[in-house]
């Protein structure tokens, strides 16, 4: 039997354009990860790998700006956690509390600050934007949600904002 | 090795219409679940066949998000060269992009100016296609040098307006 996608609860309203998930850096901002991402992609920008070009040109190693997003993403386990461990939180809680249980990433756009580099600790927060009227795609019906990812540094700079546009669906929803 | 040997695209050397050169991927599991691991998602519908197909209905498992931003970003500065600056990237997908795929990237020169800082911006429009379709499309803000003497990298605060 098809299930019906409910109404925006008011909770749920209450919490567009509210800061949530405050958190920081859970390990070292360390080049391990900036040679995994660059070998996944297979970029040699010297950047990343040239110790004196990075000095010449960026003051010093840094991290491939589009890796915003990694610095926050949980370890999959660790010691005294329970259940899955998720990033974008918000985008599992609007999962949950919409009654959507498949998801997927529709878009994303990022705005980039000061660079990343080896030793810095980040800090983040989470704003959902907005969230839509239910919708028909080619995967089932559901709704679109964009969350707003803010990023700064020890000293209080701007380091990014990464916006993602999601949408959370029912494969039989009618 | 020296920066002094390292070549970096300058403003004039730039114009509206320009082709970036395409680049071609074969993409395989592992590229897919390389990505993913790199960016630290663990989600099953990028390392978990049996996942993707029967929770998620699609055929296959698929590269995540962070790192179709990762190959945007490298098609991007390999064209630049490491003085090239990316300040911002949007982009859309339309359809995954699966093990057995060929994936080709490709991108012009919209727009090139300079803002109130000096700084040197050039929009980009970007797309990953596969078997000819558009798989992401890709809109991109990249700073470049005005000449050989600027470094976009150099830029802090009120100087860096992405």
């Amino acid at each position: 039997m098809s299930a019906v996608i409910p109404e925006i609860p008011p909770e749920v309203q209450a919490l567009i354009g509210t800061e949530q998930y405050r958190e920081k850096t859970t390990f070292d901002i360390e080049m391990g990860y900036v040679y995994n991402t660059c070998a996944a992609v297979q970029n040699g920008n010297p950047l990343f790998w040239d110790r004196q070009v990075a000095k010449d040109i960026t003051g010093g190693f840094i991290a491939p700006p589009t890796m915003l997003s990694v610095w926050f993403r949980p370890h999959y386990w660790a010691p005294g956690a329970e259940g899955e461990q998720t990033a974008l939180q918000t985008h599992f809680d609007l999962k949950r509390l919409l009654s959507l249980p498949e998801a997927i990433i529709a878009g994303n756009e990022m705005v980039f600050g000061a660079p990343v580099r080896p030793g810095d600790t980040l800090e983040t927060y989470q704003v959902i934007r907005s969230i839509s009227d239910v919708k028909t795609t080619k995967v089932g019906r559901g709704r679109f949600w964009v969350i707003d990812v803010e990023v700064i540094n020890q000293h209080g700079e701007f380091v990014g904002r990464d916006t993602y546009s999601c949408l959370g669906y029912r494969r039989d929803a009618p | 090795m020296s920066s002094a040997a390292v070549e970096s695209l300058t403003a004039d050397q730039i114009q509206v219409g320009q082709q970036l050169p395409p680049l071609s991927q074969d993409v395989t599991a592992t590229t897919v679940v390389l990505g993913a691991m790199a960016s630290r998602d663990w989600r099953p519908m990028h390392h978990d066949k049996d996942f993707a197909i029967n929770r998620n209905g699609l055929k296959d498992i698929f590269i995540n998000t962070p790192n179709n931003a990762a190959w945007f970003e490298r098609y991007v500065t390999d064209w630049t060269g490491p003085k090239g600056r990316l300040g911002r990237m949007k982009f859309k997908m339309s359809s995954s992009v699966f093990p057995g795929d060929r994936m080709v990237l490709q991108g012009s020169v919209e727009g090139i100016g300079t803002d109130d800082t000096g700084c040197c911006w050039v929009d980009l429009d970007l797309a990953v296609l596969v078997d000819g379709a558009v798989s992401t499309s890709c809109k991109a803000r990249v700073a470049v040098p005005l000449d050989v003497n600027d470094n976009p990298w150099q830029r802090k605060g009120d100087q860096w307006r992405p």
